[in-house]
């Protein structure tokens, strides 16, 4: 049962590219959005939903799942692609991002749409959330993983770190966070507004085991993954090196494409980018 | 006490906290998605037995309720019935956003139960205080609130948020305060109690102005006064009921809380007769101040939360009545 599963690295670009689409067609149509965000972490949640996670889309409410919480809720474009060609809901629903009556809301609602685990925006309580789950999965001894997608501005939140501190404590190995390190948030870069330092080793000093990749390197993404599962008496955060709009030249490591939807002929111009045949090795 | 292994005698003799503790034990034993989660603060709220008895389904998140509050979304996503505790201006304040966000927003099954609310925590002063949670928590749509008088009522009320599907606020002090309601008392969420029947003006009170309400009625009684007293334990849904009836039939009202006077009970009772049958309502409580610091009955004179500012407000509000009426 569950959506079909994409093995190979090829085809999981391949999913990518159309979820890259996805996200900027239906920014573009709503007029307002968050599209750069959604394109850096489009490599780590294409693989989550098309290769790691055990999930029924069929069943959303299937009490064995894995769960992924967005806990860096404004890249929702990317999630509901994602849900959307896994089989939650209509391709065609995509477009209706934003609207009055849309159930795809500016941020994940999980009341609204089908497969959202929890409803987030406000940045740095998903992983407390994702605490929850994961302790929860302990306790009724079942095998079910939880997923969490963390931004690195939002890392300047306090309760990250209330949550860091009791996922180590309570040796939550069920537990993955990747961070979307794209080193950019609204009014500048990381650096600039709240400098992170060496995020993993920070992770490392809260007694996470610490896993550093490109987050555009499919490959690398899966191999920590494995890795992950594979760590016991300890949660893994993968610090996913990305690029902020990667995929779409003129959206790349720019910080106006963080909340700026394009317009029509930058979106013709974005589709035309990412339709251009995938480049072997491209990372 | 269907359900409850705590014996009349254990409620009637024992402070809210205590029986508060005991209350989740009992619970704890009979439902078993029930998890405590506590902020360091499990044995002030009495949450030590329940860890006890059940210590693999206790979890202390530490010093950070913020993090407690939206780790307790979690769980409840996962099919568990989590108990939050903590001291109300922490579940309130501190952790408020997460409380509407994580919890009322997806409307998930989070039992919210606050203890030391109110000026109870009198000398600890104002840091400690909760005089703000029932009008913070009334602005966030799905959430009941409960406010219980005693210790019966507040078993029943551990019991009924557990059973009820939804979140819930519940909103307790920490000492001991005079039994209001006998044995066979029944709590229905959103039914308020009528403690006394009265035609010439109403107390409506929650929490532990429900026993200073009830000794004002006896006040006004020897001064030929015949004050109806309700006890409003749910101040969300509110029983609008019931409101509108004292408005309509006795045409006067007082409201009494151990809070703000700012969004509180008052407020609410009076949004209900302002619309459905309008008449006076004097407001009882915290009058927009911070409460200082003293001993807990020395600081309830001070900011008039008494039996005697009930009477005198049962007073004026019949005056506004008969004035109205002339």
């Amino acid at each position: 049962m569950g959506r079909a599963v994409l093995k190979t690295p090829e085809e999981l670009a391949a999913r990518a590219r159309d979820i890259r689409k996805h996200v900027i067609k239906m920014v573009g149509a709503a007029s307002s959005g968050h599209p750069g965000g959604s394109l850096s972490a489009a490599d780590i949640v294409t693989v989550l939903y098309f290769n790691e996670m055990n999930i029924r889309p069929e069943d959303p409410g299937w009490p064995r799942r894995d769960r992924f919480v967005l806990s860096k809720g404004h890249a929702a474009p990317v999630l509901y692609a994602a849900l959307a060609e896994a089989g939650y809901f209509p391709v065609d629903d995509l477009l209706t991002l934003r609207r009055i009556d849309s159930h795809l809301q500016g941020h994940p609602s999980m009341r609204s749409t089908p497969g959202v685990e929890m409803s987030t925006g406000s940045l740095g309580q998903g992983l407390s959330a994702a605490c929850g789950m994961a302790i929860a999965a302990k306790l009724d001894g079942a095998s079910r993983r939880v997923y969490v997608m963390l931004g690195d501005g939002e890392l300047e939140e306090g309760q990250i770190w209330e949550a860091v501190m009791t996922a180590a404590h309570r040796k939550l190995d069920n537990l993955t966070a990747f961070v979307d390190s794209n080193r950019l948030q609204i009014d500048g870069t990381v650096a600039e507004v709240k400098s992170m330092g060496r995020i993993g080793e920070k992770f490392a000093a809260f007694g996470w085991h610490v896993i550093e990749i490109d987050g555009h390197d499919i490959p690398a993404i899966m191999a920590a993954l494995a890795e992950a599962r594979r760590t016991q008496g300890q949660p893994t955060v993968v610090v996913a090196h990305t690029v902020k709009g990667k995929g779409v030249s003129f959206m790349e490591n720019r910080v106006e494409w963080h909340g700026t939807a394009p317009k029509p002929d930058q979106v013709q111009a974005a589709l035309a980018e990412l339709d251009a045949p995938l480049k072997g090795g491209d990372a | 006490m269907a359900g409850t292994s705590l014996s009349m005698k254990d409620i009637e003799n024992s402070s809210i906290r205590d029986v508060f503790g005991r209350a989740l034990v009992s619970i704890g034993e009979r439902v078993p998605e029930v998890v405590l989660l506590g902020a360091d603060a499990i044995g002030s709220t009495r949450g030590a037995l329940f860890a006890k008895q059940f210590p693999e389904r206790t979890f202390n998140f530490g010093i950070a309720e913020q993090e407690m509050v939206a780790a307790a979304a979690g769980f409840a996503t996962c099919g568990k019935i989590p108990i939050a505790t903590a001291y109300a201006f922490l579940l309130s304040m501190r952790a408020c956003e997460q409380v509407r966000t994580d919890i009322c927003y997806p409307n998930l099954n989070v039992k919210l139960m606050a203890t030391h609310a109110g000026i109870s925590m009198a000398t600890g002063g104002t840091t400690h205080h909760a005089t703000e949670d029932i009008a913070i928590m009334r602005s966030f749509a799905n959430l009941t609130i409960i406010v219980p008088a005693d210790a019966l009522e507040t078993v029943k009320a551990v019991e009924v948020a557990v059973e009820h599907s939804g979140p819930v606020y519940l909103r307790m002090g920490r000492g001991e305060i005079p039994n209001v309601h006998s044995r066979d008392y029944e709590f229905v969420i959103g039914r308020s109690t009528c403690m006394r029947a009265g035609g010439d003006v109403s107390v409506i009170a929650c929490g532990t102005m429900v026993a200073e309400a009830i000794a004002a009625a006896d006040s006004l009684e020897k001064e030929g006064i015949d004050a109806r007293v309700v006890n409003m334990h749910t101040i969300k849904p509110l029983d609008q009921e019931a409101v509108i009836a004292a408005a309509l039939e006795t045409g006067a009202i007082v409201t009494a809380e151990e809070h703000n006077i700012v969004g509180g009970l008052g407020e609410a009772v009076a949004g209900v007769v302002s619309e459905h049958a309008p008449a006076p309502v004097i407001r009882v409580g915290v009058r927009d101040c911070y409460c200082g610091i003293g001993p807990e009955d020395g600081l309830r004179r001070k900011l008039g939360l008494t039996s005697e500012s009930i009477v005198s407000a049962a007073k004026r509000a019949m005056s506004l009545k008969s004035s109205r009426n002339r």
